[in-house]
């Protein structure tokens, strides 16, 4: 049976082409499936618990899915809510959906996964053995369970698919894989496996797979030999090399993809052009499994940061910017040492040289003779009183300090008053392991609502 | 010598994930990619991001043009020390690499 997918765009939030998603939803697609997240922004989502995107555009982009969701009469799925997929962003989609329900005025049945992991499940697992270190992983230990603040699971296809069963209109998914969504309805409905996995993985970032990665809207028909993939927007265009190409992006490995329940191998993969947009791509295999792991990602809190940023013009200072803070750093190190009783293992300080190498460090190969330099000081401590307390300390310093006793003191360019700024917690990943299930719901939680705002009687 | 970007159509690198990065050499031409594959070692690559040469996963994919590696981040993302949230600017330090080729 073929299953027709559209998928909008790679993530709520980044905009698509409205005409693209007209034009695809006239196609007649049986599900409208999107991602709302991603690792991809660093850790600060999951250890707060927030969004990465605003509310404004992520509720703005939901209004038009769900319009064209009423439109054909199928279900919308959306993965990873809210950047990290926790409880927290899975509720806060909840409520801009129950906001636009009101405000268009739809009757919906509502069903929600929550992927957060409680402590007790997380501990009795290790003890269990049921936790698995990827490569490379952090040690853990409940001890260091107990500090993350945020962990979740990913999701797959069968909690997708459980939630679809309930007959929902809208599935609002906690942390998922970036192909659940996608591949939930077409495994459902017996496609060839291979092809569903690679087809969603290829579609999961929408139109990156084309030749017009902005547009957006992606169209997939799976069947059970393989899969067809097509661009909505006019001007885009599928071909076996830009569709190929993609199992290369921000994958290690570019023809193994491991999901919960078995690994997806598309090392014999064909992809035939169909015709100028249309790519068709069989031979995929799917490799089940004996067990049924989900990976688990995790945030805890690894101090709590100022940051201060000086400009250095003056061409003395530039030439010789990293001996100044090196010889910097020093004094300062005593001066917080002398003033606040602080030692090496109570805070850090890092002195970055934007200009120089603040964005490869030792790696660096390039040297040369910049223009300025920008100093960026970054103050890490137990607490952010600590840390502001270092960075109003070190203020008069970094505007002020000599290369060598015996010259005028200079004074450097402050970009904004005061020159420090507070970060809050720095938040880091502690895990990158796996957490074995019995049973693919055990360690997520679905729930359903009905909702009634239509008009009439 | 020349450099890997001078040789090949883009030189891109992106996390997989926190805690690998990956680079993807795309030569575009049959030609460049027959030179690049034989010329950029993985040993080169190695020494280039001071990383061991056993830690490079590398895939040389005649089909797509394109020479992947892809290696455990040294700095996990997002950690204090972590300079590049992205891994994005990782490609630069390759594409202007210099390599010798083959006589």
């Amino acid at each position: 049976m073929v299953t027709r997918v559209l998928v909008p765009s790679g993530v709520l939030g980044l905009g698509f082409d409205s005409q693209a998603l007209a034009r695809g939803i006239a196609k007649g697609p049986d599900i409208i499936c999107i991602d709302g997240g991603s690792t991809d922004s660093g850790p600060f989502s999951l250890g707060t618990g927030t969004s990465k995107y605003s509310r404004a555009a992520t509720k703005s982009e939901w209004r038009q899915l769900m319009q064209a969701r009423a439109e054909a009469g199928i279900p919308l799925v959306i993965g990873s809510c809210g950047t990290c997929g926790t409880d927290s962003t899975v509720d806060w989609m909840l409520e801009i959906t129950r906001e636009l329900a009101e405000e268009l005025g739809q009757d919906l049945k509502i069903a929600t996964i929550y992927s957060s992991q409680p402590l007790e499940r997380l501990t009795s697992a290790l003890g269990a053995g049921e936790i698995t270190a990827l490569e490379p992983a952090p040690e853990i230990s409940e001890a260091s369970l107990k500090s993350c603040v945020n962990v979740v699971a990913l999701a797959g296809a069968e909690q997708i698919g459980a939630a679809l069963a309930t007959g929902a209109d809208i599935v609002l998914a906690g942390r998922t894989t970036d192909t659940a969504t996608v591949s939930a309805l077409p495994l459902m409905r017996g496609d060839h496996p291979g092809a569903v996995w690679h087809g969603a993985k290829i579609a999961e970032c929408g139109a990156l797979c084309s030749t017009n990665p902005i547009s957006g809207v992606i169209l997939v028909d799976f069947d059970d030999e393989g899969f067809t993939v097509e661009p909505m927007a006019e001007d885009a265009r599928c071909t076996p090399h830009s569709v190929s190409a993609h199992m290369l992006y921000e994958n290690s490995d570019p023809f193994i993809l491991y999901e919960p329940g078995g690994h997806l191998d598309v090392t014999e993969a064909r992809y035939t052009a169909l015709d100028e947009r249309r790519v068709r791509v069989s031979g995929s295999k799917w490799v089940s499994s004996n067990t049924y792991t989900v990976k688990l990602e995790g945030a805890r809190i690894g101090g709590y940061q100022t940051t201060i940023l000086a400009v250095l013009r003056d061409a003395h200072y530039v030439a010789n910017a990293q001996a100044w803070v090196d010889k910097l750093k020093t004094f300062v190190s005593r001066e917080i040492s002398k003033s606040m009783g602080l030692g090496d293992g109570d805070f850090d300080l890092e002195f970055r040289l934007i200009g120089v190498n603040a964005a490869l460090g030792s790696i660096e190969t390039k040297t040369g003779t910049p223009t300025e330099v920008g100093v960026l000081g970054i103050i890490t401590a137990g607490d952010q009183q600590t840390a502001s307390e270092i960075g109003k300390l070190i203020n008069p310093f970094v505007l002020h300090y000599p290369l060598t006793s015996d010259e005028e003191l200079p004074t450097f360019a402050f970009p904004y008053s005061p020159a420090q700024s507070e970060r809050g917690a720095l938040y880091e990943f502690s895990l990158n392991h796996v957490l074995q299930l019995k049973a693919p719901m055990d360690g997520f939680t679905l729930t359903t609502q009905d909702i009634t705002h239509a008009q009439g009687w | 010598m020349p450099r890997v970007g001078d040789l090949v159509f883009k030189v891109r690198s992106k996390n997989a994930g926190p805690f690998w990065v990956t680079i993807d050499v795309f030569c575009g031409q049959q030609k460049a990619y027959e030179t690049v594959s034989k010329a950029l070692t993985t040993e080169r690559v190695a020494e280039l991001f001071r990383q061991p040469a056993k830690n490079i996963k590398r895939f040389d994919i005649k089909d797509l043009n394109v020479i992947k590696f892809s290696l455990p981040r040294p700095i996990v993302q997002g950690d204090r020390f972590d300079r590049d949230m992205h891994g994005a600017q990782w490609a630069v330090l390759l594409a202007e690499a210099e390599i010798e080729l083959a006589a």
